[in-house]
């Protein structure tokens, strides 16, 4: 494998063309610095949505309707029963400021009835059913809901955006390995007769594909590295938005990981490309005797 | 004597066209010198590419250094193209390298190191009389030494059979006979030569060469000079 990599000034000079000659580096500069750009916003996706499916997993809502005249001893109740790790009561106050947003100042209007709110968080959902008998002795028509349901159409649909962004990668992958591919095709038939001379001495197929593929590993790294320069800077730019974004899901922007992940991500473009430009030129190559 | 080549009904035609070779039937032996010879058109090139590996036939079979590679894979035929030299009538130098490294191709291809290649490299160019002229690339040199580059490349591998088509049709008289003096040279040394060429004098200067004629695409031997002729055409039924 380490052999694709070298070849000596002798072999160099037999394709007599010099590297960057042609547009593949620029295609691949492009396709990288696009492949690292989406798969940042899908890993910072598939990060909030980790974040926030995490932080409403154990969390739930009892809802009283007709508001809380027992809100105190619900509260008290909820607290004591057992596998309980945490419960508040939101304040009237809070719920009306966040239905102004829906009915505007009829929502301060004391005619509107306000359902009373404790969110409580539980270590084990078995301990629900405690906690809805001994609510219920309180109030009767007070009910549990989970946090994860009101909240699963927007996981949903970031686990839908995540997968999208992983079909863009895909599919740009595979336009640059197209895009290698044509070039390949095109040396070729560039050094056509330098191809047939070397044949006609002795060359076996991967002598050929030898040169060739050097020389379109060198414009894919090339291509691949400046695309992830550039797709650096723009995250670099994006940072403190990315911040703020980060403090809004709980901190969850990149982490180490991902950012491993991206570095790794032109590495990875130029292997394949590299992959790609030599099964291209082999296959080419067969077709002559 | 062992043969270094066999053709056995061999015929070869160009996609759907018509037979360019047919039933050729003959045996190249192993330190013999041959012309062939044929108007143009009688199918010389395409005979010759055969022999060199550049062609399969379309039917018969060629046994060449007494293997069967009509059929066989191509990743089989590259260890039989190093024992075979051509030298091709547009000399198919490769332009942008230097006469040197046009030369050392068939070593650097079957893997010899740079120091293994600069001493033969340097000593064949001598040989052709091109030492002075190393760096130079094709379209610098004339057509003549521009031949013999083309020969110093056939030869540097000390191939067991030369293949030479029209050697000589680029270059003037004396050059003509320079390079006829190589290719003996090379013979006496036990290299097959088959050289292609309408060059009367070449041949009649070339005593003990044998002659194979082409005539449109079949072997003939109108003289009664191949030692080993020709078999009579078979008979259909």
């Amino acid at each position: 494998m380490l052999d694709w990599f070298f070849v000596s000034p002798a072999e160099r000079r037999l394709l007599g063309t010099a590297r960057l000659g042609g547009p593949t580096p620029w295609v691949v500069a492009i396709m990288s610095f696009s492949i690292l750009l989406i798969a940042a916003t899908g890993l910072a996706l598939a990060n909030t949505a980790g974040v926030l499916s995490r932080a409403i997993d154990s969390r739930y809502a009892l809802e009283v309707p007709g508001g809380g005249a027992n809100l105190d001893a619900l509260l008290r109740t909820v607290r004591s029963s057992p596998g309980v790790t945490t419960a508040d009561a939101v304040p009237e106050q809070e719920m009306r400021k966040t239905l102004e947003r829906w009915l505007g100042p009829t929502a301060q209007s004391s005619d509107l009835p306000v359902p009373a709110l404790i969110n409580f968080d539980v270590r084990d959902p078995g301990g629900l059913r405690a906690v809805q008998q001994r609510a219920h002795a309180i109030a009767p028509e007070a009910k549990i809901v989970a946090h994860r349901a009101s909240v699963a159409p927007l996981l949903h649909s970031l686990g839908l955006l995540e997968v999208v962004t992983f079909g863009l990668v895909v599919l740009l992958t595979a336009a640059a390995a197209a895009a290698v591919v044509l070039a390949a095709r095109g040396a070729l038939d560039t050094h056509r007769f330098t191809i047939e001379v070397m044949h006609g001495i002795g060359a076996t197929d991967l002598q050929v594909t030898h040169l060739f593929q050097r020389k379109i590993l060198i414009d894919a790294f090339v291509g691949s590295v400046a695309g992830g320069v550039a797709a650096s800077l723009v995250l670099l730019a994006l940072a403190g938005g990315a911040a703020f974004a980060g403090d809004l899901s709980g901190g969850a922007t990149l982490g180490l990981r991902d950012f491993m992940i991206l570095a790794l991500l032109p590495f990875a473009l130029t292997g394949l490309a590299t992959w790609v430009a030599r099964m291209a030129v082999l296959r080419a190559l067969r077709e002559a005797l | 004597m062992a043969a270094v080549a066999e053709f056995d009904s061999v015929g070869l035609r160009y996609g759907t066209g018509a037979e360019v070779l047919r039933d050729l039937d003959f045996r190249l032996r192993f330190g013999t010198f041959y012309f062939l010879t044929g108007a143009s058109g009688a199918g010389k090139t395409s005979l010759l590419k055969l022999l060199y590996l550049a062609q399969r036939p379309t039917r018969g079979r060629i046994r060449l250094f007494g293997e069967e590679l009509s059929e066989a894979p191509r990743e089989a035929l590259p260890p039989f193209r190093r024992r075979i030299g051509v030298v091709f009538q547009d000399f198919r130098l490769i332009r942008h390298l230097s006469a040197f490294d046009n030369v050392a191709l068939p070593l650097r291809l079957a893997g010899a190191s740079e120091d293994e290649v600069e001493g033969p490299v340097r000593e064949m160019l001598a040989w052709v009389g091109l030492a002075d002229r190393a760096s130079a690339r094709p379209p610098t040199l004339s057509g003549g030494e521009q031949q013999r580059v083309a020969i110093a490349r056939a030869v540097i591998n000390r191939p067991e059979l030369i293949i030479a088509d029209e050697p000589t049709g680029n270059v003037d008289a004396e050059m003509a006979n320079r390079l006829l003096g190589l290719f003996t040279a090379l013979n006496r040394l036990g290299t097959t030569v088959i050289v292609a060429t309408h060059d009367v004098g070449l041949i009649n200067a070339t005593p003990g060469a044998q002659l194979i004629r082409l005539e449109n695409g079949t072997l003939v031997d109108p003289t009664g000079s191949l030692r080993n002729p020709p078999r009579p055409p078979r008979k259909t039924t």
